[in-house]
């Protein structure tokens, strides 16, 4: 049931969201976005140019991240504004496991027409990869 | 190199027309591990009051990188790609992008600026269909570390 903005103040909580994110999902990202940056899917490459390891990219850090939203929301389609700011990147291990992404969001603005801001809290490794991540939704 | 003021504003050409799928749409749900049934079925989509399967609020990124290359490969952008992350990301969503739009992708350099020795180029990409309806529009903030 999708909330009603009468329903909904500063401060509601959304469900907490945690996702997996492994080598195979980076793999299946790179292809459906279509962004080969080798540094998601070469441990090599990214060694060589500073990093950790092989990292997910930043768009599907965002894109699980938005779930939380959509899933609260009941439609992905009242996503109105989404922007997010790449703090830290998030290190992909090479086994079966892989990176846990963990998503709190809380309404932290009411806005005109129905319209509520959600701002989310990424953490991945015990750090925030997200420095901003707010989503604007048209509820009701 | 620093990024010339001057870059601000300039427009590049409208993109050929993609014409978007709903497999695309799907497998890029998929991609998020995002079940959620207005993404792939249409008799779902349209009980949620869309014409057809709508994509996920970030799949607007498919068109935009490659609109967005336009301005990194531009020389007088002059921008080190192998130096370059992905600073910060907005979508602005006019209406939900759909199966069957027909979307031209028409990049601007809405903002440049040096920061701490970094560049930071801000790209914007209007996607609109082909009779000029506004879809979305996009901003990607890359930063070349370490350049200026």
């Amino acid at each position: 049931m999708s909330p009603r903005p009468a329903d909904v103040e500063v401060g509601t909580e959304l469900p907490e969201q945690i996702s997996r994110v492994t080598r195979a999902d980076l793999v299946r990202y790179a292809g459906a976005s279509g962004d080969f940056n080798v540094i998601h899917w070469n441990e090599r490459v990214a060694r060589e140019v500073g990093l950790p390891g092989v990292i997910a990219h930043g768009m599907l850090t965002a894109g699980l991240a938005v779930r939380a939203v959509t899933a609260w929301a009941g439609d992905p389609g009242a996503v109105v504004e989404y922007q997010v700011r790449f703090s830290r990147p998030v290190v992909v291990p090479d086994d079966d496991l892989g990176a846990e992404l963990t998503v709190r969001g809380r309404v932290a603005a009411l806005l005109e027409d129905g319209r509520v801001r959600v701002d989310l809290t990424v953490i991945s490794g015990g750090e925030k990869v997200l420095s901003l991540a707010r989503a604007v939704v048209a509820l009701g | 190199m620093t990024l010339d003021a001057g870059l601000v504003g300039r427009s590049y050409p409208p993109s050929a027309v993609y014409e978007v799928g709903r497999e695309k749409i799907a497998e890029f749900a998929t991609a998020l591990a995002d079940p959620d049934p207005v993404h792939r079925d249409p008799a779902a989509a349209r009980a949620a009051g869309h014409p057809d399967v709508i994509a996920p609020p970030t799949f607007a990124i498919v068109l935009s990188l490659g609109a967005a290359d336009v301005v990194v490969e531009d020389p007088e952008v002059g921008l080190d790609y192998s130096r370059v992350v992905h600073g910060e990301q907005r979508f602005t969503h006019h209406r939900p992008i759909r199966a069957g739009d027909r979307l031209v992708a028409t990049a601007t350099i809405d903002a440049v600026k040096t920061v701490a020795g970094n560049d930071m180029l801000t790209t914007r990409v209007d996607l609109a269909t082909e009779d000029g309806e506004p879809v979305c529009t996009t901003r990607s903030m890359l930063v070349a570390r370490g350049t200026a």
